[in-house]
């Protein structure tokens, strides 16, 4: 094992955040290894060796691992919120947390990114990790081909998602504004005819 | 609407990863061809960096086509969106990154150009007026000074440097020795800088040497000195070519007290006048077509001496005469008080005159220019069209018989003629156009070797016939609709020049077109005034001239001891 494999090693362990439960072509559902561990909406996560895929998280849920079992309040004799974990150790093992992500690119086995679906789903069980600030901008780069994907129907609360997306893009880029205006103007090509909808969304990246 | 991020592949990312690539040789690259028509021209989207304010009317584009390079002139700028809603509801512009990111894409600038020449790579006969239009997608800069040269020649031989193109910090050539083979109009309102334009086109034929002038200096500004609005007083002609320019003058008592040297003294006499220069004076006397066709009725019937003899009739007689020639009394006795006023001028005497004619001849034969002031004379407008229409008629005559005699020996032609007349529409107005000398030059242009320098602020007042006929156009600031219709009459494009031609700016900028030029081009004239401006001109002050006579002797006896 080589040092730079032995650092990516450790790097993805640390950002490893769940394993592919469910998986498609244009998105995959990953399970959390720790309840309420969901990246942030609109994170950039990569699942899967050699040629992994990339995805940007569109939704997170927490529920119950029995589907007969639903939650019930607990709490009513807490003062604090963290209390009803404490009085019920046993809920950090019934409940789970998913999230959702649209895939958005890959990269390929030379090492390039590609900001297009990738030929193949990602596997079930899957290792599904957080990207890093270097590699979410080297995926981030301007013009964002993806866009459309994530303006596609499955997606719920499109607008939120590539709002919280741009947001933590630019924050990897050292001209935060300049980032902001070119991946704007991205946004604009993919939005053309929806004038409105462009302005809410930059609302929100600011 | 994927088609603006692949009409332009290089340009969001330009802006991050500065690898924006360059193929117009250093060009300013302005935008990309998206539509357009020959008829139409051809428009470009502007680059998602370049401003509308960055782009003015009037300036050159070149645009790259597979094949050939295009050169054309910008003539609209204009806002567009590629959605209607933006236009019917403009979104909140509160926010800087929402004004940043909608220009340039949903909301951009467009620019229209006139293709007017296309400069092909390879080919060996220069440029050629464009036939075609660039395709789709083609890359639009900022001409560069070798577009312009390539296009407008260097300063040379048969070039003389004009002026400069709008925005730009070379020298723009006219070709002086194509100029002369038309007649030219040099056009605008009053105090755009008709004047100094004149001005600069003499020089231009005198340096170059390739016509004689004829100059028929209203307000005396061509022959010692001029006005100019930069400096109170600017050399004329005589003061920068010497002996090559001769000074006549209408009125030697004002040009004594103006202290401006003078060749000759003009005297036009009676006999001179002919029912021709009556009838180019019919509108400003207020005269009748019927009382100016009466003259020539005077002439065959009382002969040479007419005027004389009919200014002499009175009271019975000019009864007797009206009868005779079947008029009106009333007619014939406003024609004669009419003609009385020709007493009141100093240059005219009973008689034959000096000759006047003959020697200015003689002077142009030789190949000196000569200047025709007019002193105080210049304000009467009645003294301007007599003499003007008298001289060049005579003139005119003089050379249909030497051109006829050379009867296509070259060598026996009588050497060019560029006759300068202000006010033209006086001289050329649709009314009298068809009768006058003027209007016969004009449309009959270098048969006999003569031309006109047409200058006037109503361009609208002067016959259409005659309009078209000029070559070369010269025009400043002109905003009265009909005078724009009338300048840019049977110019191609002439709808989209009308917006360069009326933004122009009020002084010192032209645009040129027509003849002597290979398209249309707006000109930042030439300074004139200055020590520096004159040197470059070829003018040589006394001591320069001192020391070249020197060693000139020098030259031709040895040097002395």
């Amino acid at each position: 094992m080589t040092l730079g494999e032995t650092r990516e090693g450790m790097q993805a362990a640390d950002a490893r955040v769940g394993e592919v439960v469910e998986a498609a072509t244009s998105e995959f559902t990953a399970q959390c290894y720790a309840l309420y561990d969901a990246p942030p909406l609109g994170s950039l996560v990569r699942c899967g060796e050699g040629t992994p895929v990339f995805g940007i998280v569109c939704e997170a849920s927490t529920q119950s691992l029995d589907p007969g079992r639903h939650a019930i309040p607990r709490g009513e004799a807490e003062s604090k919120e963290a209390g009803v974990f404490r009085s019920n150790p046993q809920l950090e093992r019934l409940l789970y947390t998913r999230f959702r992500a649209i895939s958005v690119g890959y990269r390929g086995a030379d090492g390039a990114i590609r900001r297009y679906l990738p030929p193949d789903a990602p596997r079930l069980y899957s290792f599904v990790s957080r990207c890093d600030a270097n590699e979410l901008a080297e995926f981030s780069r301007p013009p964002l081909e993806f866009i459309p994907m994530l303006l596609a129907p499955q997606v719920s609360a499109q607008d939120d998602v590539i709002a919280a997306f741009l947001r933590q893009a630019s924050e990897a880029h050292p001209d935060r504004n300049g980032y902001l205006i070119s991946a704007g103007k991205s946004l604009a090509a993919a939005l053309a005819g929806q004038t409105y909808r462009l302005g809410d969304i930059l609302r929100r990246l600011q | 609407m994927n088609g603006i991020n692949g009409a332009h592949p290089d340009r969001s990312s330009g802006d991050l990863a500065g690898d924006s690539a360059d193929f117009g040789g250093g060009r300013k690259p302005l935008g990309i061809v998206t539509s357009g028509s020959l008829a139409e021209g051809v428009r470009a989207r502007l680059d998602d960096g370049v401003s509308t304010e960055d782009v003015k009317v009037g300036t050159f584009v070149s645009i790259q086509g597979k094949q050939k390079r295009f050169l054309g002139v910008l003539t609209e700028i204009e806002l567009a969106s590629t959605d209607d809603g933006v236009i019917a509801a403009p979104p909140d512009m509160g926010s800087p990154l929402l004004a940043e990111v909608m220009s340039g894409t949903t909301a951009y600038g467009a620019i229209t150009v006139e293709p007017m020449l296309t400069l092909d790579v390879d080919a060996l006969d220069g440029p050629q007026p464009a036939k075609t239009i660039p395709p789709h997608f083609s890359r639009a800069y900022a001409a560069s000074e070798e577009d312009i040269s390539a296009v407008f020649g260097d300063e040379d031989a048969g070039n003389f440097y004009i002026g400069n193109p709008m925005d730009m910090e070379m020298k723009l050539c006219l070709n002086i020795d194509e100029l002369v083979k038309r007649s030219n109009g040099v056009f605008g309102k009053s105090g755009t800088g008709k004047t100094f334009l004149t001005r600069l086109l003499l020089i231009g034929i005198l340096q170059r040497n390739a016509a004689s002038n004829l100059v028929f200096d209203m307000h005396g500004e061509y022959g010692w000195r001029g006005s100019s609005e930069d400096v109170n007083e600017v050399k004329g002609l005589k003061q920068l070519f010497g002996s090559r320019v001769a000074v006549f003058t209408l009125d030697g008592e004002s040009a004594r007290r103006r202290r401006i040297p003078v060749d000759r003294e003009i005297s036009i006499g009676y006999d001179d006048i002919e029912p021709e220069d009556v009838a180019i004076l019919k509108d400003a006397w207020g005269l009748s077509d019927v009382a100016a066709d009466t003259a020539y009725s005077l002439r065959s019937r009382l002969g040479d001496k007419w005027l004389t003899k009919f200014l002499a009739h009175s009271g019975d007689e000019l009864s007797d005469l009206a009868k005779e020639l079947s008029v009106h009394h009333s007619t014939m006795s406003a024609l004669k008080s009419r003609l009385m006023k020709l007493r009141r001028f100093g240059f005219t005497s009973e008689g034959g005159g000096g000759g006047s004619v003959k020697e200015i001849l003689e002077y142009l034969n030789r190949g000196t220019h000569v200047v025709l002031e007019f002193g105080r004379y210049g304000n009467d407008i009645d003294a301007y069209l007599l003499v003007a229409n008298l001289l060049t008629r005579r003139i005119y005559q003089r050379y249909v018989e030497m051109s006829e005699r050379a009867s296509g020996d070259v060598t026996q032609e009588p050497r060019p003629l560029v006759i300068t007349i202000e006010e033209a529409h006086k001289f050329l107005s649709p009314s009298i156009a068809r009768n006058t000398i003027f209007g016969n030059i004009a449309r009959e242009m270098r048969k006999y070797n003569v031309t006109l320098l047409v200058v006037d602020q109503r361009p609208s007042g002067i016959d259409d016939e005659v309009m078209s006929q000029l070559g070369t156009k010269i025009a400043c600031l002109l905003d009265n609709e009909k005078d724009t219709d009338a300048v840019l009459s049977g110019v191609s494009g002439n709808r989209k020049l009308r917006t360069v031609l009326a933004r122009l700016e009020s002084n010192r900028q032209a645009l040129a077109f027509g003849h002597a030029l290979p398209m249309p081009v707006v000109i930042q004239t030439r300074e004139y005034g200055s020590a520096a401006s004159y040197r470059e001109l070829g003018f040589a002050d006394e001591a320069q001239l001192r020391a070249q006579a020197e060693r000139d002797v020098d030259a031709l006896f040895g040097p002395r001891d």
